[in-house]
């Protein structure tokens, strides 16, 4: 279970509030305009930014002073997800070991996650030689390795198009329930969440709202959400 | 000793004075002395062969470092002999307190003016002068009046940076006096650049970049002998010519007294003379019984030497230095 | 908080070394002068008017050296050819040639004897002269424009090939280009670049003087030469340094203020192409700029080459030892170069650093050598080593550590900017993965340099081939290095045969620099 206990992240003059729990093994949708404090969310959980008063738990454990690689979490940004000079097999075998110094069975792992992924043959290659779809299975191949109980996606698969955009988040789902992780993912698109998550959080005007049902929090969206889906508000 | 890591090469100079058995001697001289083409190698030979020590020259700079590095380094300096200082240097160096009164008995020199510096031991000697080429300039100009009132361009050193730059300096200032800034503006407009050293200017006169060069009477006799060239020569002036004097002295903390007075003795024997004319391209302070190479008759022969004492040099050249600056400046 | 990304306290100790180095070479010398000073001190008016030449000619040489290189560096940049990759390298030997060899190449171009006369004079022209301040800049242009060119042609290169590419989308002409992509990366660099060409031109003397005509040329460090040889003045060539320094620091903190951050984020590496500069005419332009800087940069060399042609076989032995000398003292000073330049380049753009203390402090004393005085160095250094040990023992081991110190400002100009970039492009992506300390260097920081690395390895070791150093202060008898021995033949009348020495000398520097740059960008994959 992850838990943000009172949470406050200032960045400049922008200020998110947390307070929430998100029960494991759980698909979350992280829902709401931009600019509402998606990443910041991501990046305080992840570890790249302190948080000015509150605490992150993950299993009852504060996680706020551990380095972002020592975090319980594996997390995709939007873009610059793989190294472009080195392959995609490097690049996922990263997921293992930082220092990429695999024994056989590391190897084997790699070559069995490329497989999983749908890359088959494709370990030497460059990212500027794989189609976009395909980075974007690498950088998901390097998650299934890292295999963290805390799944982090900041709109990984925007550039994607939809029925791509579909394959990798049934990807994403599979991975998810193989490994038995919580999945935070960032999306902009309800359909999408709908799709992928039964739990939606709605982020809007520096606050961070618990965790709801997300097909009842769609079709009786509250006002600060209503305004971002373009429909009028209120229950 | 050429197969060994090249870089081992420093550290070997070092282990070879603190192991060697045999007496060593450590010269301090200026770098073009020890170069492979200069008087170095032949006289540590030929010292070696009959003092049954080590010569060991250590090149700094030019005369004027040299003396820089004896100062720096005061009297814990290594060096027993200091070899290359010229008349102008040897006043600074005689304040240092750093030198030892010559052994007795003094050799005869061969000199046009008289020595009795009771510190310092001439071992060669020349003429400032203008090379130029003789095919280019029939009849050269014979004052630096002439000069001046010629197109001819030259090419001199600066006399804060140069040797020879500091000689022309007091050359203008001795043969003119109170003239001497007449003179240096009469010449601005033949004066194509100031170099910082020596060879600067020599090549750029060899690339034709000016029709004269500030050198010595002697240079021409390298491209007789060594080249088979006899376009270049001297020209000789009026006034006469500023002289350089190339002179040693023994260094007073010396550990090694006798074998110094030895090698100031060697300076003057005939086997130390005969390799200055065709390795350092000087006259010899002592003429050797074989006299000089063929091709030194060739060269000319001033009329008159000019040459401050060593005090007055010290005390004038600050004057003609400013006098040097004003007049080029404008 | 979180970003414990570098090895950090390696680093830093590392880094500190480094600089405690560079500190103690360029002030530790000038601190061993001031304390060993004896004379009287005090600047006069000839200083005054020394300081304010050596002002002039160091704003206006780098002035015109960065900015003939940013049309130069875009017609590069622009413009794919065959033979580019050899004319760019064959184009920047004039900044590594010894002083006085690519003074006498120059004077075979544009001196009075020399071929463009020729030219005029047969065309029916008056002949012209370069001597004075147009000939100091012109030399000064020689040396530095290929590194302006080089630093500039980074930056261009630093662009990534989608921003191009969306530029071709959007229709950018080329104007559009320059305004939304090439001047915010020249706002970034040219501040950089003209800070050291400044620095450079700062110190110069030789060519100063040799072109600049007579004693109006006079720069502060001949002031220096004067203190020390004419004078024995230590105290006031003391002086003369710090205020060399002063100059050196003021005109540092200027440009590094000046100097934006380039943010354009990352590409995957794919080849540049430039669809905007596909007209003809901006061909023709390109490729007259190319074309022009080849002849100016070129003919000086071939001369140097054609002069030295015939002798290069007839050499004598000691040249030959002399040059073996040579490459040993430039590969240890190449490995010196780097392993001070990458702690301090790494702490430098570390991230979080990139605006805090390090940053501040220690980019700064990376440049600090290019305002020193090599006199002074050299002075400074045998007035510390002579109580410990002989300095003359040391000569060639002390080359190479101050040679090295000398090139620690091209690296680091070199480095910095490509580590940070690699930071901000990945750092974050290498902290979620954990990627630290070496396996950080080894996976992301050192591929991510590579071609730079080569390039400032490869500049590390020309410039130490070339430079005459601190050696000729106090070379023993046998240990002579090419560009002193260089000196010794002109000295001894050889004029021929160090035209040779000086072809030899070039095409070593010049092998050794291709032989690391090559290397850094062999495999480098697209």
């Amino acid at each position: 279970m992850l838990t943000l206990e009172d949470l406050v992240i200032a960045q400049g003059n922008f200020t998110l509030h947390a307070d929430l729990a998100v029960p494991g093994a759980a698909r979350v949708a992280i829902l709401g305009p931009s600019g509402g404090g998606k990443s910041t969310l991501l990046g305080a959980i992840a570890g790249f930014m302190a948080p000015a008063n509150g605490r992150i738990l993950w299993q009852g454990q504060d996680i706020r002073h551990l380095p972002p690689s020592e975090r319980p979490v594996s997390i995709l940004f939007q873009d610059n997800n793989l190294f472009p000079h080195l392959t995609a097999a490097q690049n996922i075998g990263l997921g293992l070991r930082a220092d990429l110094r695999l024994s056989a069975s590391d190897q084997e792992k790699v070559r069995r996650a490329l497989e999983r992924t749908g890359l088959q043959g494709l370990g030497n290659r460059r990212p500027a030689q794989l189609s976009g779809g395909q980075q974007s299975r690498v950088a998901l191949a390097r998650m299934l390795l890292q295999n963290k109980p805390l799944m982090l996606l900041d709109e990984p698969f925007s550039a994607l198009g939809p029925a791509l955009r579909n394959e990798m988040l049934a990807l994403l789902k599979d991975l998810a329930k193989e490994t038995g992780a919580t999945v935070l993912l960032v999306t902009h698109d309800p359909a999408e969440a709908r799709l992928f998550a039964p739990l939606a959080i709605p982020v809007a005007d520096g606050h961070v709202h618990p965790p709801a049902d997300t097909v009842a929090l769609l079709a009786n969206p509250p006002s600060m959400l209503a305004a971002y889906l373009g429909r009028p508000g209120g229950m | 000793m050429k197969k060994i890591s090249i870089l081992a090469a420093g550290f070997l100079a070092l282990a070879a004075t603190a192991s060697a058995e045999t007496p060593v001697l450590t010269v301090y001289t200026y770098d073009s002395f020890v170069s492979e083409w200069g008087p170095g190698p032949a006289v540590e030979k030929a010292f070696e062969k009959e003092c049954g020590c080590d010569l060991q020259f250590v090149g700094a700079g030019d005369g004027a470092a040299l003396l820089a590095r004896l100062r720096l380094e005061g009297v814990h300096t290594k060096a027993d002999i200091a070899l290359g200082l010229d008349t102008n240097l040897t006043a600074a160096a005689a304040e240092s307190g750093l030198f030892a009164p010559l052994p007795a008995p003094r050799p005869t020199l061969d000199l046009p003016v008289a020595w009795n510096d009771p510190l310092f031991q001439p071992y060669d000697w020349g003429y400032f002068a203008f090379v130029y080429d003789r095919t280019k300039i029939p009849t050269p100009p014979t004052s630096f009046r002439e000069l001046a009132d010629s197109d001819l361009k030259i090419v001199i050193q600066d006399p804060r940076s140069s040797t020879p730059g500091l000689g022309l300096l007091l050359w203008v200032k001795k043969a003119h006096g109170e003239a001497a800034r007449e003179i240096w503006e009469g010449l601005a407009d033949n004066i194509v650049t100031v170099t910082k050293g020596w060879s600067e200017a020599y090549g750029m006169f060899l690339e034709g970049e000016a029709d004269m060069v500030l050198s010595y009477t002697t240079s021409p006799a390298y491209h007789l002998i060594a080249e088979n060239d006899d376009t270049k020569a001297a020209a000789q002036f009026t006034e006469g010519h500023y002289m350089q004097i190339e002179v040693a002295g023994k260094i007073a903390g010396t550990d090694q007294p006798e074998l110094a007075d030895r090698f100031l003795a060697f300076m003057a024997s005939d086997r130390f003379q005969e390799i200055i004319p065709t390795t350092n391209w000087m006259y010899p302070a002592r003429l050797p019984v074989s006299g000089l190479p063929r091709g030194f008759e060739s060269l000319i022969r001033p009329d008159t030497a000019l040459l401050y004492p060593p005090e007055e040099a010290a005390q004038i050249r600050h004057k003609a230095l400013s006098e040097w600056q004003a007049a080029l400046s404008r | 908080m979180a970003s414990r990304a570098q090895p950090i306290g390696l680093v830093r100790w590392l880094g500190g070394g480094a600089a405690a180095l560079v500190l103690m070479l360029a002030l530790g010398t000038l601190g061993a002068v001031f304390l060993h000073a004896e004379g009287p001190g005090g600047l006069g008016p000839a200083d005054w008017a020394a300081l304010r030449f050596t002002l002039l000619q160091a704003t206006l040489s780098a002035a015109l050296s960065v900015g003939l290189a940013v049309p130069l560096a875009r017609a590069l940049a622009r413009w794919r050819f065959p033979g580019r990759r050899l004319l760019i390298i064959l184009m920047g030997a004039p900044f590594i040639l010894p002083v006085i060899v690519a003074v006498l190449g120059l004077l075979a171009v544009f001196g009075r004897g020399g071929v463009l006369n020729d030219v005029l004079g047969r065309a029916g022209f008056e002949p012209v002269s370069i001597y004075g301040l147009p000939g100091v800049l012109l030399a000064h242009v020689f040396f530095n424009l290929p590194l302006a060119t080089r630093l500039l042609l980074q930056g261009w290169q630093a662009i990534p090939a989608e921003r191009f590419r969306l530029a071709a989308t959007l229709g950018f002409s080329t104007r559009d280009v320059f305004r939304w992509l090439e001047w915010p990366m020249l706002r970034a660099i040219l501040p950089g670049a003209f800070m050291v060409i400044f620095l450079i031109c700062l110190t110069s003397f030789a060519v100063v003087l040799a072109l600049g005509g007579g004693p109006r040329a006079t720069t502060i460090e001949l002031a220096i030469y004067q203190a020390f040889r004419f004078d024995f003045d230590l105290s006031k060539a003391a002086q003369l340094a710090t205020l060399q320094f002063a100059i050196g620091a003021a005109v540092a903190a200027v440009a590094l203020n000046f100097a934006t951050e380039t943010a354009f984020g990352p590409g995957l590496d794919r080849p540049v192409l430039r669809f905007d500069a596909a007209r003809v005419w901006l061909r023709a332009v390109d490729g007259a700029m190319i074309l022009a800087a080849a002849i100016f940069l070129l003919a000086p060399l071939s001369a140097v080459v054609i002069a030295g042609l015939g002798q290069i076989t007839t050499l004598p032995a000691p040249v030959w030892h002399a040059a073996a000398r040579s490459v040993a003292v430039a590969l240890a000073s190449t490995a010196i170069t780097i392993a001070l330049a990458l702690p301090l380049a790494l702490l430098v753009a570390s991230p979080g650093q990139r605006r805090g203390w390090h940053s501040r402090v220690m980019q700064p004393i990376g440049y600090l050598s290019l305002a020193a005085s090599p006199l002074v160095i050299g002075t400074g250094l045998f007035i510390i080593l002579f109580p410990i040990t002989d300095p003359v023992a040391l000569a060639l081991p002390v080359t190479a550590v101050v040679n090295a110190v000398m090139s620690l400002p091209f690296a680091l100009r070199i480095l910095t900017p490509a580590i940070a970039d690699a930071e901000a492009d990945f750092g974050r992506l290498a902290n979620s993965l954990g990627l630290a300390g070496l396996a950080r260097l080894r996976l992301l920081t050192l591929p991510r340099i590579r071609a730079p690395l080569g390039f400032a390895a490869g500049l590390a070791a020309a410039l130490s081939m070339g430079d005459l150093g601190v050696v000729a202060l106090f070379a023993p008898l046998d240990g002579a290095t090419l560009p002193l021995q260089l000196y010794r033949l002109m000295a001894a009348y050889r004029m021929e045969s160090a035209a040779g020495a000086a072809l030899l000398l070039l095409m070593l520097s010049f092998a050794l620099f291709w032989l690391f740059d090559k290397g850094g960008r062999f495999r480098a994959h697209a």
